[in-house]
């Protein structure tokens, strides 16, 4: 190759570089170690995970089933190696999955348009405020505090280097759903949009219609939040919501310590030219055959540059696979099922403890901790190989004594059993 | 082609006055560069332009270009056909598809403009 190439040696490639820059020495790396030294070393490494215990956490990422099909679907090599496409309309099978997994977003979320996939459910509530604020050409946002804390802090991220105030409004004691006349007293005609998240981070049902009022009233959008994606099952999707943002971590996407997940946004049709993110669309070739495209593509950066709606130009491409062959496997009678089932699980340990608050929850519910703090409790669990609630202080200094439990499907009896004594 | 009775602009803007209402669109030139025009982005009625400023957008499948206001002053009405109907810039962009109409500040910006014959040359020297 260097014969063909016309130079002497490897290292004539490089005589342009000054001197002062160059290595002059070999890179100070290990010696190669064999396959099965590899495979050696990670196996000892997942065995310091803590492998067959029970997990009572919630709050983001849901410890769900992954249906087996999941994974055949995803591992083929057209799916889990090919890049994104750069010249879409090549890559029909890419299109024809990602327009299918939009249409059952809008079929879930009750909205006309989903696109593609967005990083994770926070990073799409910030895109969401983003994109009400060009389209109603106001600058201030409102975002409820029983929106989870993690996104409220992405959302800040986002907002603070684009001076863009976010206000925050509080929720009841009692009901731990939104305080209206909070949100009342701070709403005004510079407000772009009012966030809210339903079921909340206290994974109690929240009041949408009353909050679409007094946003709607003085000209803001609402944009509705969801983290719990198996709430869509059995919660009736927001009339009112004019953008909703969320999380699919739920639907076959393992925690896997945080991510990488998959974020939906999806709004009505009158706004979607403000949609940040890939939208395919249908349409037909030259053969009058049905065809996928990238569309509206003139939103997006690589044509409008710094007038683009948004910087992402990609999606979430696998894991939004691996959501709709969770919501094709499952179905709309068996997502209803799983998400009855996480209602009865929760309920039924809900029923041997006292929650905190008085609101309608869905699988999550927060328990104040009597005699012992929740770390303690927690500890105690551990013991039994019962990985507890999340403590609450951390986020809500009020709520310091109180941590956020949750059941899903996967939850047995036996151990539900075993939390509920632990707060006797 | 190119009416006697507008006035141009070198970014492939035309305007024709009446009284103090200027009736603004893009150029035949301009919709043949484009390409097939899919949307028109305008400025709500009431919003104040000044020349030579952006006044909304032009899109085609895969550009989008902006629209220079050709004069300042306020908006007052936009053409309601084109939001069914955008590739009607295409077929009559100096007349059923004009873009918008401005209440005139200033008058004597007009001065500034081409003639159609100006216009012309500058298109043909462009190529």
């Amino acid at each position: 190759m260097l014969d063909v190439i016309g130079v002497g040696s490897v290292e004539d490639l490089f005589a342009h570089l000054p001197e002062a820059v160059r290595l002059k020495q070999p890179l100070d790396l290990p010696a190669g170690i064999s396959e099965y030294e590899v495979v050696e070393y990670f196996s000892a490494r997942a065995a310091e995970n803590a492998t067959g215990y029970s997990c009572f956490l919630g709050a983001g990422a849901y410890n769900h089933f992954r249906p087996v099909l999941v994974d055949t679907v995803v591992s083929r090599g057209e799916f889990l190696t090919s890049y994104t496409p750069y010249q879409a309309e090549i890559s029909q099978g890419t299109l024809t999955t990602i327009f299918e997994f939009q249409t059952m977003i809008c079929q879930l979320t009750g909205m006309d348009v989903a696109n593609a996939s967005m990083y994770d459910g926070s990073t799409a509530m910030a895109e969401a405020a983003m994109m009400a604020v060009r389209a109603t050409g106001r600058g201030r946002v409102l975002v409820a505090r029983s929106v989870h804390p993690e996104y409220r802090a992405v959302l800040r991220t986002y907002s603070e280097n684009q001076g863009m105030p976010v206000e925050e409004f509080g929720y009841v004691a009692e009901a731990g759903t939104i305080d209206l006349e909070d949100l009342d007293r701070k709403m005004d005609d510079l407000t772009a949009a009012v966030i809210v998240q339903s079921p909340n981070f206290f994974g109690i049902v929240d009041q949408l219609p009353a909050a679409a009022e007094i946003a709607h009233g003085r000209g803001a959008l609402l944009i509705v939040v969801f983290t719990e994606a198996v709430s869509l099952g059995i919660l009736r999707p927001s009339a009112e919501a004019d953008i909703v943002a969320g999380e699919l971590q739920s639907f076959a996407i393992a925690p896997s310590y945080g991510g990488p997940y998959a974020g939906v946004i999806a709004t009505r049709d009158k706004y979607v030219r403000q949609m940040p993110g890939r939208l395919v669309g249908q349409t037909v070739d030259t053969r009058g055959n049905r065809a996928f495209c990238l569309t509206l593509a003139t939103r997006e950066q690589h044509i409008r540059r710094e007038k683009a709606t948004s910087n992402i130009c990609t999606n979430q491409a696998l894991l939004a696979l691996m959501a709709s062959v969770f919501m094709t496997v499952y179905g709309k009678q068996g997502l209803r099922e799983l998400a009855e089932q996480n209602l009865a699980k929760a309920h039924y340990l809900s029923g041997q403890l006292r929650p905190r608050f008085c609101g309608k929850f869905f699988n999550e519910f927060v328990v104040k901790a009597a005699g012992r703090t929740p770390d303690e409790i927690n500890k105690a669990l551990l013991k039994k190989k019962i990985i507890g609630g999340l403590p609450l202080g951390r986020f809500y200094p009020e709520l310091a004594d109180s941590m956020l439990l949750c059941a899903t499907e996967m939850s047995r009896r036996p151990d539900m059993d075993v939390v509920a004594e632990a707060f006797q | 082609m190119y009416p006697e009775n507008f006035r141009y602009t070198k970014e492939h803007e035309w305007v024709r006055v009446e009284g103090d209402i200027g009736t603004i669109g893009i150029t035949d030139h301009a919709q043949q560069e484009l390409g097939d025009i899919v949307y028109a982005d305008l400025p709500k009625p009431g919003t104040s332009v000044a020349q030579g400023a952006t006044a909304g957008s032009v899109e085609s499948v895969k550009a989008v270009s902006d629209i220079y206001a050709p004069v300042s002053g306020q908006v007052t009405e936009i053409n309601p056909v084109l939001a069914d109907a955008p590739e009607k810039l295409n077929e009559d962009p100096h007349g059923e598809a004009w873009l918008m109409k401005i209440k005139l500040s200033a008058p004597a910006e007009i001065g500034k403009l081409l003639s159609a014959a100006e216009y012309q040359k500058y298109i043909e020297a462009e190529k």
